[in-house]
């Protein structure tokens, strides 16, 4: 997979073992810096030319310093200048320019000719990728092709493959990998709030007195972020609770670690709610004058059929008719299925209700890949509104975003089946604004979403869609129940394109491979999980004919007859599609900050007005958008009210049974992003955690006589996958749950994971199905 | 020929110290962390005797609170 550049082997094993201290040390000390090692690499005398960007991985949206010479980056450093990050980086960030050299990157077209890949100029597979695209409209019809895009696409590369889609073909078969990582959170904040994005920003964590993080393994997962929470924790005595289903690095720095049966989080942020109304803690007059009460339909079910549809129905109630509905979530009731005690129950609902502790809640994966995962947002949100406690210094609900242009890109730019760059394509008002900008005629944008991310690859499977190009990532290692999507993109009624930077088993199903430029061989946006846009200059060329993706789709759309569409030129697209981005958002509820001071400055937070950025929506003394002359205003609802929701405890899809007596949950690990095909090619993450692995409660380790390293096939009703044990390592599960994270292709555990969905949000759960482990 | 990595927590307020003795051994490799009162300690040694004896000289500097063993490789030079 690499080679390494160290020849002496000694010196070989020194280093690893340096890298593997550097690593444990990380995981302890989120954040750690060791500015002579992580600077060693830089070449004796070198003078180098240190250009800042946002680092390439996670959502928290690190600042970084990349230090080049003789057109090469030879040294990442944290850029001290971020607000963020302070200078701070994770060892991820540190490392991962390392992977850019790696021996099998994509540096060339590859096109398959009688089952083998052939080297092709890329203008010709373009020209193969715009004949064919044309070629299955003409016969199949437009909703026949489809894209599948990216939180790790850039906003321009969001942008263009938008308007390609939904102005230029006209059809909504645009989804992106982010419907499996943030999309309740969007539903949750588009129900709640009618606007998207956390309403607060990081600078929470310099105020707040408690941190609860609601099924959020921070410190391996956000471990700049935790590195902050716990300067905090040490400094002022902040408080640190983390509410899961499995002991994480998190659990044991935080100052409470409480568990939960997995699913029953619906039922405990319900209880907690009981205990604010009824013990008297709700702040009255801010729920009078902020907030409504409403319930949508219940029993939804699961989305696990093709073609599933659901379409939610809000009817208003009243507070009594909360208070009643409440009175099913007593911490006596819930205690008895949630596995969390009463007094734990209490001793959460306490904090949150105490009027002088600030509080911010946290959460990612845990809260959104789950089946009722926009009700669980609303729940949260419920908490904090019920105690006025939101839109403040240290007060606020935040879910974070795993990947690195998630907010600014997926949801800004609006890379879903659903979404435009300004709002969704059923609102014509929305529509109309798309066409006008993009000079198209207004009734080319459909008016209807088609598929969601898993439902687009059930319809490459069944052969509905003919045509698809995926770009920046890998769904045949992340999508759930890959073993019926792998067999599917392999089908001869698809032509699979692929767009990336090294093969993956994605790539290995295309037809054509493009070869990508890597984040820093380009230049680019990304937005934040605190809606901070930052732009970054092109640092080194990439290798071969490697080319942006946005420049890819631009050339394609032009060779489809679009031209006319995409007047950018090659050297400056990225800031002409920007600056005509930007129309969309103007205003003070989302204005984006210009390109001049996004280039001069480490990122700016929007909305962005008068040469500001806004760290605290919807409170009158940060935000100027707000105009009803009270301190709150919840703009995102036609009537500035944000909403309680009546959301019920409903059980999981699949639940631990005779034949399938353990939960599976799966998710990351610190030296790992996401599918693993950048950071298995960077030697120390790879050394440091080299394959994936099946945790266990050691107690049932014990019942079922596994040890240590002992081969087990974990299985579900979907199919199978064989690792290795892991008994008191990195994390410990529940009893009556195995782990296994995702990183891994030669484990893929998705291939057992369950396709159901939340029906609002349309994500799917990967922390939840049943499964049977036995001795492989 | 053991290299062995480890993690030296000092005495509060006494890495300083700390750095100073360990670089005081031809067979310590030290890598201060910039942020935190932590350092990496790497150890290159012939064999396990004398792994074993700088061990022991190591675990009795006096502004060492905690030595943890993070990975260990036996090679042959080269």
């Amino acid at each position: 997979m690499y080679t390494s550049t160290l020849t002496d082997r000694r010196e070989f094993i020194k280093k690893m073992a340096i890298l593997s201290a550097m690593t444990a040390a990380a995981t302890m000390f989120p954040g750690i810096i060791f500015a002579e090692e992580q600077e060693s690499n830089i070449p004796e005398g070198a003078n180098l030319d240190w250009k800042k960007g946002p680092c390439r991985f996670c959502g928290v949206g690190c600042g970084i310093l990349v230090g080049t010479e003789n057109g090469k980056a030879v040294a990442v450093k944290g850029d001290p200048n971020s607000s963020v990050n302070k200078g701070l980086l994770c060892v991820k960030g540190y490392h991962q320019i390392m992977c850019i050299q790696a021996k099998d990157r994509l540096t060339h077209a590859l096109v398959k000719k009688n089952g083998a890949y052939v080297k092709t100029p890329l203008n010709e597979a373009l020209d193969i990728v715009a004949n064919k695209m044309k070629e299955t409209i003409q016969e199949h019809g437009k909703d026949a092709v489809a894209m599948y895009t990216s939180g790790q696409s850039t906003i321009p590369e969001g942008y263009v493959a938008s308007k390609f889609m939904k102005g230029a073909i006209g059809t909504n078969n645009l989804d992106c990998n982010a419907r499996l990582c943030m999309a309740s959170a969007v539903a949750g904040f588009l129900t709640s709030f009618g606007a998207d994005e956390p309403m607060g920003c990081y600078e929470d964590i310099d105020h707040a007195d408690y941190f609860i993080t609601w099924g959020n393994n921070m410190a391996e997962m956000h471990p700049v972020l935790f590195s902050r929470m716990l300067e905090q924790k040490n400094r002022r005595g902040a408080k640190i609770i983390d509410f899961a289903t499995r002991t994480t690095r998190s659990s044991t720095a935080s100052n409470r670690s409480i568990l939960f049966e997995p699913q029953t989080d619906l039922a405990v942020a319900n209880a907690i709610c009981y205990e604010i109304v009824h013990n008297g803690w709700m702040n009255k007059s801010f729920v009078e004058k902020h907030c409504n009460f409403s319930k949508g339909l219940t029993n939804m079910g699961y989305g696990l059929e093709d073609n599933y549809s659901f379409n939610d129905k809000p009817s208003t109630i009243d507070f009594e008719a909360y208070k009643k509905f409440l009175e099913e979530y007593t911490p006596e009731k819930v205690a008895k299925y949630s596995k969390v005690s009463v007094k734990d129950i209490k001793y959460l609902a306490a904090i949150y209700g105490d009027p002088n502790k600030k509080v911010v809640s946290y959460w990612c994966m845990g809260m959104n890949q789950h089946t009722r995962g926009t009700w669980m947002n609303n729940l949260v949100y419920n908490i904090h509104l019920l105690t006025g406690k939101i839109s403040q210094p240290g007060n606020g609900p935040f879910s974070l975003t795993g990947q690195p242009s998630a907010c600014g890109t997926a949801r800004e730019v609006g890379t879903f089946t659903h979404k435009l760059p300004k709002g969704v394509v059923t609102n014509e008002k929305h529509r109309r604004l798309a066409a006008k900008i993009w000079k198209v005629p207004y009734e080319r944008i459909p008016p209807k979403p088609t598929y969601h991310a898993t439902e687009m690859f059930r319809a490459v499977d069944r052969g509905d869609i003919k045509f698809i190009w995926t770009q920046v990532t890998n769904p045949l290692v992340s999508l759930p129940k890959t073993g019926r999507y792998r067999p599917g993109m392999e089908k001869d009624s698809c032509f699979v394109v692929v767009s990336d930077v090294f093969p993956t088993p994605t790539s290995d199903v295309a037809d054509v491979i493009l070869p990508a430029s890597w984040h820093i061989e380009k230049s680019g946006l990304y937005g934040n999980s605190e809606r901070r846009t930052q732009h970054w200059d092109k640092m080194v060329e990439g290798p071969g004919e490697t080319t942006p993706d946005a420049w890819m789709t631009i050339e394609v759309a032009k060779r489809m007859g679009f031209g006319d569409l995409f007047p950018y030129s090659e050297e400056n697209h990225v800031e002409e599609i920007y600056n005509e981005y930007r129309q969309f958002h103007e205003g003070p509820k989302h204005g984006m900050a210009p390109l001049e001071v996004l280039k001069k400055e480490s990122g700016a937070i929007w909305p962005y007005v008068d040469g500001k950025s806004t760290q605290w929506r919807f409170n009158a003394k940060y935000d100027p958008a707000c105009t009803n002359g009270e301190d709150f205003h919840f703009y995102g609802k036609p009537d500035g009210k944000a909403v309680i929701w009546e959301r019920p405890y409903e059980p999981a899809p699949e639940v631990p049974d005779a034949a399938y007596p353990f939960w599976l949950n799966t998710g990351r690990v610190i030296e790992h992003w996401h599918t693993g095909s950048m950071t298995r090619r960077i030697p120390v993450l790879h050394k440091a955690m080299p394959g994936a692995y099946v945790e266990f409660h050691p107690e049932d380790a014990e019942a079922l006589g596994i040890r240590n390293g002992e081969n087990i096939k974990v299985s579900s009703r979907r199919g199978s996958c064989v690792l290795p044990a892991s008994i008191n390592e990195r994390g410990l599960p529940t009893k009556g749950q195995v782990f296994v994270p995702f990183f891994d292709e030669n484990m893929l555990i998705n291939d057992v994971t369950l396709d159901a969905f939340c029906p609002i949000s349309k994500e799917p759960d990967y922390k939840k199905c049943a499964v049977k482990v036995e001795k492989a | 020929m053991p290299i062995k990595s480890y993690l030296a927590h000092p005495i509060t307020g006494m890495k300083n110290d700390l750095i100073v003795s360990l670089t005081q051994y031809e067979q310590c490799e030290v890598i201060p962390a910039e942020n935190n009162e932590v350092v990496i300690l790497i150890t290159d040694t012939q064999d396990d005797t004398e792994e074993h004896i700088l061990k022991e000289k190591i675990e009795a500097i006096p502004s060492l609170k905690l030595l943890a063993m993070v990975s260990g490789f036996n090679t042959t030079k080269n």
